[in-house]
């Protein structure tokens, strides 16, 4: 009886597995058919029957080059960057600042950055847009940019929590060889936050490369579309065409499925320090 | 040339606050603090964005609370709210059996969480195919003989939001799962083998051990999904543009605001949602205090 309650248990698990691997994986894969299929095979087969040929890459062009796919990754890719670089110097710096000094209006500062952690930033949109459009910054790349950098400030909190593991005694000693507190922050500190920095970047390239609204919101501009928001326009034009429009989603999907795989503990780790804030 | 390290350290670290506060807490200032006071003058104004501003007091205010058409949307809050529950239950499940040991334990982690690393976009356009009259899901019930359940998922109203809130479980699952099983696997593998000795199975191990020891990551993430639900817009905004008695809170907000260019009434909205998202925060803070 004990035996067979424990095979039950081990059936029940691992039918529970592939349940929930078959729903998280099925949406996926339907696009993926789909995606090879050619528009007059898409109407006639449904959506999980494989396609017939699967070196047809015509739908995967056609999104590519029709759906301006390009620009979209490459402004995905200069926002990105620059952002993730200018998360980890400001985060950094406010980090190190409010770590290693006690100052006057250090734990107000301090405070500022945790309530700014409370508002959620879709609900303020109304008021952000009217400051964006009055810097001039409405349909520049730097609406963005500027807004990733000023409102996110997850970083700020991972590099603090990990500033308590780097020894103050090695400033101390730094100081005793001459060196100036910015030398401290160049050659000591930001060395060794360097696992911080992987989970900043982690944390910040997601929110970046998966983000919809600002670039929605702040930049319209066909030349300054980024990949969520080119893929949002293929409802218009390709209204129907469901064979093209899966294939511009397998392109968008792609770069985050590659990451993952070559990134997957980084990602696991970085998310756990992240949330708990 | 000037150089930091001829100075006393005493002038020099009043250099480097400066210098490395500056910019971090204008950006701070001008777009996390100022939108927000912003908002609250707004709220009190009927500006449509161009002309002049006229202050109404309460009127706005007064609007969203009476008029229907207004508030009614938080009842689709609802179901995202619900919605949240089932989300961390399975969460809670899946990070539990893959805690103990499993074949193939990585592979079933991976392709459990991945989808919450997927562009929002993306998501949407793949349910909107899965949704589709003859589309994924019809086929899958129909292989199984449920076809009578077929129905119009994203064009009837009885059922669109089950449908939405459905993509917004699958999207977001992945999160507290993968947050559960950091909390789980850092409780000591001793507690599970004294507990196994003295004739534990795994269901009361996962009442006496498990479950004591991350319930306040349980709870932080209830309240991170309440205030999601609250502020739910992706999901619908992308595939229903808020049709079909979809819009939510923060659609209708949008929308109030950037469409009908009723700039005064939308931040009325916002203002509401931030305060209902700051008191559940608040609460959250006071009873599952600092740090964890």
């Amino acid at each position: 009886m004990y035996k067979f309650k424990r095979h039950l248990g081990t059936f029940i698990k691992y039918a529970s597995l592939l349940l929930g691997t078959f729903v998280a994986v099925i949406p996926i894969v339907a696009i993926f058919f789909a995606s090879f299929k050619t528009g007059a095979e898409y109407t006639t087969t449904g959506p999980l029957v494989p396609p017939s040929d699967w070196t047809n890459f015509e739908n995967y062009q056609r999104a590519f080059v029709e759906g301006n796919m390009l620009t979209g990754f490459k402004n995905t890719v200069i926002i990105l960057v620059i952002s993730v670089i200018g998360t980890t110097l400001i985060g950094s710096m406010v980090a190190f600042v409010l770590h290693r000094f006690e100052f006057k209006g250090s734990k107000l500062i301090l405070g500022a950055f945790l309530l700014a952690t409370l508002i959620p930033a879709v609900t303020t949109q109304v008021a952000t847009f009217q400051i964006i459009h009055s810097l001039g910054l409405f349909n520049t790349i730097w609406a963005a940019v500027i807004l990733y950098l000023g409102t996110d400030i997850i970083a700020v909190y991972v590099f603090l929590q990990f500033m308590d593991s780097i020894s103050i005694s090695l400033d101390e000693s730094a100081m005793l060889d001459g060196a100036s507190y910015f030398t401290i922050y160049r050659k000591i500190v930001l060395p060794l936050l360097k696992p911080a920095i992987v989970t900043v970047f982690i944390i910040k390239g997601v929110n970046v490369y998966n983000d919809f609204y600002t670039p929605f919101l702040y930049m319209p501009k066909t030349d300054l579309q980024v990949i969520s928001t080119s893929l949002f326009k293929f409802q218009g034009p390709f209204g129907a065409q469901w064979e093209v429009i899966t294939a511009g989603v397998m392109i968008a999907i792609v770069p985050t499925l590659i990451t993952f795989i070559f990134l997957q503990k980084y990602i696991y780790n970085g998310l756990t320090s992240g949330s708990v804030k | 040339m000037f150089s930091l390290s001829k100075l006393s350290y005493e002038t020099q670290k009043k250099v480097i606050i400066i210098a490395f506060l500056i910019v971090p807490m204008g950006l701070l200032g001008v777009f996390a603090f100022l939108p927000v006071i912003n908002m609250i003058w707004y709220s009190f104004t009927n500006w449509n964005g161009y002309s002049a501003m006229e202050f109404v007091g309460l009127d706005n205010y007064k609007t969203i609370f009476t008029n229907p058409e207004y508030f009614r949307v938080f009842s689709v809050s609802l179901y995202y709210f619900f919605a949240t529950f089932i989300q961390l239950a399975i969460a809670l499940y899946f990070a539990t059996i893959l805690s103990f040991d499993v074949k193939f334990k990585n592979f079933f982690k991976g392709v459990i969480f991945f989808p919450y690393l997927l562009n929002g976009v993306a998501i949407g356009f793949m349910f909107l195919f899965f949704f589709r009259p003859d589309g994924t899901l019809d086929t899958l019930l129909s292989a199984i003989g449920l076809e009578r359940f077929i129905t119009q998922w994203l064009g009837n109203p009885a059922v669109i939001n089950y449908s939405l809130a459905g993509v917004s479980v699958w999207r977001y699952m992945g999160f507290n799962f993968i947050i559960f099983l950091g909390a789980i696997s850092s409780i000591p593998g001793e507690i599970y083998e004294a507990a196994q000795i003295d004739g534990a199975n795994r269901w009361q191990q996962f009442i006496h051990i498990i479950f004591p020891s991350i319930k306040i990551i349980i709870s932080l993430n209830l309240i991170l999904a309440v205030s999601g639900a609250l502020s739910a817009f992706e999901i619908p905004y992308i595939m229903t543009g808020g049709a079909n008695g979809s819009a939510t809170f923060v659609i209708q907000t949008v929308d109030t605001a950037f469409k009908y260019g009723k700039i005064g009434l939308g931040s009325a909205m916002a203002v509401v949602l931030l305060f209902i998202v700051v008191i559940v925060t608040g609460i959250q803070r006071k009873f599952f205090g600092e740090g964890d």
